[in-house]
């Protein structure tokens, strides 16, 4: 069958079906990895977004469901170049198409991606549609897209009751703001007994359980939206708990101090970045998907420093915080997909709760 | 970290001779190693032995020395020039080994040179079988269960405990010679005895056979502040158990999710770490396909052949970068030039899909054993890039140059079924042949993936080109099926055949529908940011990228392909030179070619790169878009000179000698009428079409005649015949090798054999150098010792040659470079070929002479006068050095191949010797090729009948100087008569200890074994070739060629050489 991706400017790019044959409206973005294609379709930031793998051969070894960073899929939309009809793997379960499917996923496969990306590129994050109706009116259509805006996707994604995987070591309350499975699975691995609360659970709650540490975890959307959580991180950072913040937890916890956070013109969504560690100069390859960023002029010294910043484009990539046993980092150290050169981090944490415990 | 102030002269050492194992790519490396290091201002020594590369420019480098890569000239270089460091890790293993061996001595140390890039220390963790082992231990990266063994005994028993098939692997050798997979006791005494001894250091690995496992590379590199990053993955098609240099290669992997992709990523990135390499390194994993399971292969702390192909797979510089590296700088300090806005910590990501293919030799060894091992066979290889894996393999196919251009070239219909099951259990390079016919009958892909251990998701891949194949032959060519067709790169031929329609139809076709290719760029970052630089592929169905410049004339230059026996760096060379020449003279440049281990492949040499098949059609699409004002292709050899009628049917105008004028010299008929008309003699000879034809014309001429096909590359097919039979058995060879085109017989005139390189403007000519072959006429001229100046000819011969010159570069309308073959008989001087285009001697008489003919060249094709650019018309003087240009062999690698020499030139690179004297010269080039005497003064000759009195000198002279002489019955025979002290060995076929046995044992220097002419029936001198180049022994198959290294040992003090800098001259 065939369908359509239309652009908020415009631009319409003809394909064919796959997955759900049903309408999308959404932000569109691309994701530069060549593997983990269903990393990216089950992590939760991705909720409200149609993404569009830059690497052409999609599908190749099929699904293997513990790759899952969540569970269920959660983009919009998915935009490919060609999808394999031969998934080949000795883990995989299943093929893609019918993964789509089967999760009603939209998608469209056959389009140019380089030159999609291209657009997004020079012209921004914008919305689309991803649909397989051949009459549309492309005006009507764009002044629809223009009319979209992303809603509370974290409330969407989070968990919907707290609960707890059980562990011999450290006690860490992990605030799901659309938590990836590999940040549990970090914790976990280091023995931490991980309690998981929804994104609209009270600071008092968490605090009252007597965590050793507290981790807030990545999430979909733009910080500013999260007015309710970004109340309740402020209050976390009052504690003395360490904490240690991903992605979308690290832009909350930025806003709840005072810093301010903007929209990248399109975005870091890759396994490839590379990141420079403030402390010692050395240089991490990373995983990063996100389209809001720190701003790191509105800091205030006396409350954070910058920890790490993109090589590339100088971004702010991490905080340190002053007199606190906080920090917080914009890539993705539980990688997944991506490299796992920033593990570390994870480490740095375990070490900080066992300091902050022994204190 | 910023760039280290202490480095400020530095020694690098380059590869050598092209061999089999090491080719262009590091040429390629070093070339742009040595530029980015004249970037920071540091003054480059350079030593490579050979005077085919670009490296050894005097604008690449700023001492450059073309000398053999001895330890000795490493440690006499560093006594003169005094450079601060050494770089070792741009010349291969070669430059690599030569380091380590100075390392071991001290004398780096001892001189206050520190070796730079990667320290010895790691070389030696990473290239010695034991201390890797322990290493990889220590960081927890698994290997396979092996043990260096430094005896049979050790190999026998190991392998009886871990099982057989076991892989066998010399420490410290090149493309994995001597290596192999012994599956029995039998075969593990054969391999492990040969591999122990080609070993520099005496060590075989015999390990666990991990063959049919997934083989996977990364590219990684590490800065000296430890920061790493990968360069790029690449999957080998075939498994595990054929050397990655002869596997189909795609990047990057595609049947590795993320979980298997990051942890093999992981673990180079903590190998290279552990290792503690400053620069780039490949590192070869097998991974289980059915666990996560995985081993490390090998590391290579080095740039190589994978470094090159995973540079031009995703724009990513690394020789430049691991330059800079190797003087202080991190890599978030380095930019990447390819995007202009991103640094060098950035990893590449590919939007598009590489495909490599070997370039196998088996069309020059037709008696090779066709089988892939893990001894590497390819002498080159082509990459293609697309969006899907289909186009690039099928574009892959076509680059190669190989009579091949679909699914379809190699025709398995007609096996049974059985016997094509039997066929896919053999790995040779017609594999995916064999597997499409198998797809073409219904053979399932679990069976397939069973006997092949190819994963399925390739094995899917050929079935969507076989389908196409059946759709094309059965459905109708609509709009649809021809955008599919051409999105799955079907050239407008094959479709064509398969639609029962020609080639033009289908084009016309195409037109019509507006299916045209779209280019897109090599930008190392999937698009996410604006790049800087205009490296381009071609794709059907998309959006196009590349923009046509406006302003500047511009100017095409088609590449030489892949390199082959016959067609090598040389024309890299020429190419390269010619687009610096049209830069300098203000044109746009756009190089289109295939190769990625090349120079003109790199990012920053034209204005524009096209990185496509060099096919007509290939071409005309990027004419199409970029409309040149003009095509060079007298520079890229036969594979541009191919082109030429189909660029002019496209109204691309070919600069410089008309395609007309090429034309006359190829066609025998035109041919003689000029040299009629200019008065110039050539051997008598016919043109034929049947074998009947050519035994009367033989009989005619009288034997010996040259028989070969018209339009030949480095005499392909061209053998001497001295009986009819030979007409008969030469005429079904070369009409096996599809022929539409006319057979030549000549007579074979027995004189010295001269070539000349020429630049004419159409009136005026400029000789810079006569050169002359050692070996008599008969052996192709790239297999010849060729010596400048010409030492052995009159000063009259000498006026004639240059005569002659100017009447057929006249005559011809030469604008550009002419290359023209001479026999000399007496006084009497014949034309026996004549080239209008640049040949493989062009490099190294421009260097020798300082005269820089390619751009010379170049500009008399933009109506420059030869006068005009300081240069009197004419032979020019003679320099005051003697140069000898020497051809290495690599017939160690090529199992079953005849290493006899002929008109069928079989040479895979060449080496100079240059020094004041004749006789240095010489030696040098002995030294250079690998001619190391003497170790044991013994000595075997067996030669032909006419030989016999010129053997009788040989054995003298080699008396005198210590050497024993061991020969067969009849040559001992002769050599008694003549009073030498001659021992009497056993022939082969008779009973031990024979000739073979005498070989095997390691005693012996050197074979002179001389094969009879015509073709030899006998197997007997087949097989002492083949054990003694196996076995390590020097074997020479020319009576001149003996003379001259007899001269060589003679003449020569080895103890001191005079250095000579190039960039002097």
């Amino acid at each position: 069958m065939k369908a359509f991706l239309i652009l908020e400017d415009g631009h319409v790019f003809s394909g064919r079906s796959i997955g759900a044959a049903k309408e999308a409206v959404s932000e569109i973005v691309f994701n530069t990895s060549m593997t983990g294609y269903l990393e990216v379709l089950t992590d939760p930031s991705y909720a409200g977004q149609a993404v569009a793998m830059t690497y052409p051969l999609i599908g190749n070894y099929g699904i293997c469901r513990e790759d899952m960073e969540s569970e269920r899929p959660w983009v919009s939309g998915f935009i490919v170049r060609e999808l394999s009809r031969m998934p080949s793997n000795f883990r995989s379960e299943n093929s893609i198409q019918d993964f789509l499917t089967k999760y009603q996923i939209p998608g469209i496969c056959g389009i140019d991606t380089r030159a999609l990306t291209r657009i997004l590129r020079e012209a921004g994050t914008m919305n689309g549609i991803i649909t397989t109706d051949e009459h549309f009116q492309t005006e009507e259509v764009q002044r629809r897209l223009k009319a979209y805006a992303t809603g509370d996707e974290v409330s969407r994604v989070t968990c919907k009751k707290p609960y707890v995987l059980p562990g011999e070591g450290l006690k860490v309350a992990l605030l799901d703001l659309g938590a990836k499975r590999n940040i549990i699975r970090s914790l976990q691995n280091r023995g931490c007994e991980v309690t998981v609360y929804p994104s609209f659970t009270s600071a008092e709650e968490i605090i009252a359980s007597g965590p050793d540490g507290i981790m807030l975890s990545n999430g979909p959307g733009d910080p500013k939206a999260c007015k309710k959580v970004i109340q309740e991180i402020r209050k976390l950072y009052e504690t003395t708990i360490p904490i240690f913040a991903i992605c979308l937890g690290h832009q909350l916890m930025a806003l709840a101090t005072g810093a301010d956070t903007y929209k990248l013109k399109y975005g870091h969504r890759g396994g490839n970045h590379p990141v420079r560690d403030l402390g010692d100069g050395k240089v991490y390859i990373t995983s990063q998907n996100h389209g809001y960023a720190v701003d790191a002029k509105s800091l205030n010294k006396k409350t954070a420093v910058p920890a790490f910043e993109n090589v590339n484009d100088g971004t702010n990539e991490g905080l340190l915080y002053t007199g606190k046993n906080i920090f917080t980092v914009q890539f993705h150290p539980e990688a997944c997909p991506g490299p796992k050169d920033s593990d570390g981090l994870f480490d740095r944490f375990m070490k900080m709760m066992e300091v902050g415990k022994n204190a | 970290m910023p760039r280290d102030p202490r480095i400020k002269k530095v020694l690098v050492i380059g590869s050598g001779p092209i061999v089999i194992g090491q080719a262009a790519e590091f040429d390629y490396a070093g070339t742009q190693a040595c530029r980015s290091l004249k970037e920071e201002g540091v003054e480059v020594v350079l030593l490579n032995s050979n005077p085919a590369t670009i490296m050894t420019d005097k604008d690449i480098a700023d001492q450059v020395y073309i000398e053999p890569l001895t330890a000795k000239t490493v440690e006499q270089i560093i006594l003169k020039e005094h450079p601060d460091s050494v770089l070792p890790t741009l010349g291969g293993q070669a430059g690599l080994n030569l380091a380590m061996e100075l390392a071991e001595k001290g004398f780096f140390e001892k001189a206050g040179v520190r070796l730079i890039g990667t320290t010895a220390r790691t070389i030696k963790k990473a290239e010695d079988r034991l201390e890797f082992k322990s290493t990889m231990e220590q960081i927890g990266e698994p290997v396979a269960p092996s043990l260096v063994v430094e005896s049979l005994e050790e190999g026998i028993a190991f392998a009886g405990k871990i099982g057989y098939p076991v892989v066998l692997r010399p420490a410290y050798t090149l493309g994995g010679s001597g290596g192999g997979i012994a599956h029995d006791r039998t075969e593990l005494e054969e391999i492990l005895a040969n591999g122990l001894r080609l070993s520099r250091v005496g060590q075989v690995l015999v390990e666990r056979c991990i063959a049919g496992w997934k083989e996977i590379e990364y590219e990684v590199m590490r800065d000296g502040a430890g920061n790493v990053i990968t360069v790029c993955n690449m999957e080998n098609i075939d498994p595990v158990g054929v050397h990655t240099g002869d596997s189909i290669v795609v990047a990057p992997s595609q049947t590795l999710g993320d979980k298997e992709y990051q942890m093999l990523r992981t673990s180079a990135l903590n190998i290279i770490g552990a290792l503690q390499i400053t620069g780039g390194c490949n590192v070869q994993f097998a991974l289980h396909p059915e666990s996560f399971e995985y081993c490390v292969i090998e590391v290579n702390p080095r740039v190589s052949r994978s470094s090159a192909l995973a540079s031009k797979a995703t724009g990513y510089p690394i020789a430049k970068v691991a330059a800079k590296i190797a003087v202080g700088y991190t890599l978030d300090e380095i930019t990447n030039a390819v995007t202009g806005q991103t640094m060098a910590s950035f990893e590449p990501v590919l939007d598009y899909c590489v495909v490599k293919m070997p370039r196998l030799p088996f069309d020059k060894f037709i008696s090779a054993r066709r089988t892939l091992t893990t001894q590497m066979k390819a002498t080159g290889e082509v990459m293609s890039i697309s969006d899907s894996f289909e186009g690039g393999l099928m574009k892959a196919i076509r680059s190669l140059e190989q009579h091949a251009d679909s699914l379809m070239s190699y025709d398995f219909g007609h096996l049974t079924k059985e016997e094509l099951l039997l066929q896919l259990a053999v790995v040779d390079d017609r594999r995916i042949w064999v597997i499409a016919e198998a797809l073409r009958r219904d053979i399932s892909y679990e069976e397939i993936r069973k006997i092949t251990k190819i994963d399925p998701w390739f094995i899917d891949k050929l079935k969507i080109l076989v389908e196409m194949e059946q759709r094309l032959r059965e459905e109708e060519l609509t709009f649809d099926l021809l955008k599919e067709a051409k999105r799955l790169e079907f050239p407008d031929q094959v479709i064509g055949e398969l639609t029962g329609k020609s080639a033009e139809v289908i084009r016309d076709l195409r037109q019509k529908y507006g299916i045209r290719a779209a280019y897109k760029m090599v930008d190392t970052c999937a698009g996410e940011f604006d790049a800087a630089t205009p490296y381009y592929y071609s794709v059907y169905g998309s959006e196009n990228e590349a923009v046509s410049a406006g302003g500047r004339k511009k100017v095409l230059i088609l590449g030489s392909g892949p390199i082959r026996i016959g067609q090598g760096i040389e024309f890299d060379f020429c190419s390269v030179h010619c687009t610096w020449a049209f830069s300098g003279e203000g044109y746009e440049t756009i190089i289109v070619n295939n190769n990625p281990e090349t120079v003109s492949t790199d990012f920053d040499i034209a204005d524009k790169l096209y990185f496509e098949p060099l096919t007509a059609e290939d071409v005309e699409s990027i004419v199409e878009l970029e409309h040149p004002d003009g095509a060079v292709v007298q520079f890229g050899g036969q594979t541009a000179i191919k082109l030429t009628q189909a660029l002019m049917k496209m109204g691309v105008p070919i600069l410089g000698t008309s395609a007309e004028n090429v034309d006359a010299a190829e066609d025998r008929e035109l041919f003689d009428g000029i040299l009629e008309t200019c008065g110039i003699p050539r051997p008598k000879g016919e043109t034929v079409y049947t074998a009947e034809e050519a035994k009367a014309a033989a009989r005619r001429l009288g034997y010996p005649v040259l028989v070969r096909p018209s339009y030949v590359l480095g005499g392909q097919g061209m053998q001497i015949a001295i009986g009819d039979n030979d007409v008969e058995e030469f005429i079904g060879i070369i009409n096996r090798i599809a022929q539409d085109h006319p057979i030549l017989v000549d007579k074979y005139l027995q004189g010295r054999e001269i070539e000349v390189d020429a630049v004419c403007d159409g009136e005026d000519i400029l000789i810079p150098g006569i050169m002359e072959h050692i070996e008599r006429a008969g052996i192709h001229s790239g297999d010849s010792i060729s010596v400048y100046p010409a030492r052995s000819i009159s000063a009259h011969v000498k006026e004639v040659i240059e005569e002659y010159t100017r009447r057929l570069a006249q005559a011809l309308h030469v604008i550009g470079l002419i290359n023209i073959q001479f026999i000399v008989v007496k006084e009497d001087v014949y034309v026996i070929e004549v080239n209008p285009r640049s040949s493989r001697t062009v490099p190294y008489i421009s260097k020798v002479t300082g005269i820089p003919i390619v751009r010379l060249a170049a500009k008399v094709i933009l109506g420059h006068r030869i006068r005009d650019l300081a240069y009197t018309p004419g032979l020019q003087a003679e320099a005051e050095y003697f140069a000898v240009k020497m051809p290495v062999f690599s017939f160690e690698k090529i199992r079953g191949a005849d290493i006899g020499l002929g008109p069928e030139m079989k040479s895979t690179g060449e080496c100079l010797g240059i020094a004041k004297t004749f006789h240095e010269a010489l030696y040098k080039a002995f030294l250079g090729a690998g001619v190391r005497l003497p170790k044991y003064r013994n000595v075997i000759m067996t030669v032909r009948e006419e030989d016999k009195e010129e053997a009788a000198k040989i054995a003298k002279r080699l008396e005198a100087l210590g050497y024993s002489i061991f020969a067969t019955k009849g040559t001992a025979r002769a050599l008694m008569e003549a009073d030498v002290q001659v021992r009497m060995t056993r022939k082969l076929e008779q009973e031990s200890p024979n000739i073979l046995d005498l070989i095997l044992g390691h005693q012996i220097d050197l074979v002179i074994d001389t094969p009879s002419q015509g073709v030899e029936h006998s197997r007997d001198g087949f097989v002492i070739r083949r054990n003694a180049i196996e076995t390590g022994v020097n074997v020479l198959t020319a009576i001149d060629t003996a003379k001259a290294l007899v001269t060589s040992l003679e003449n020569t003090d080895s103890k001191t050489l005079t250095l000579v800098n190039i960039a002097e001259i």
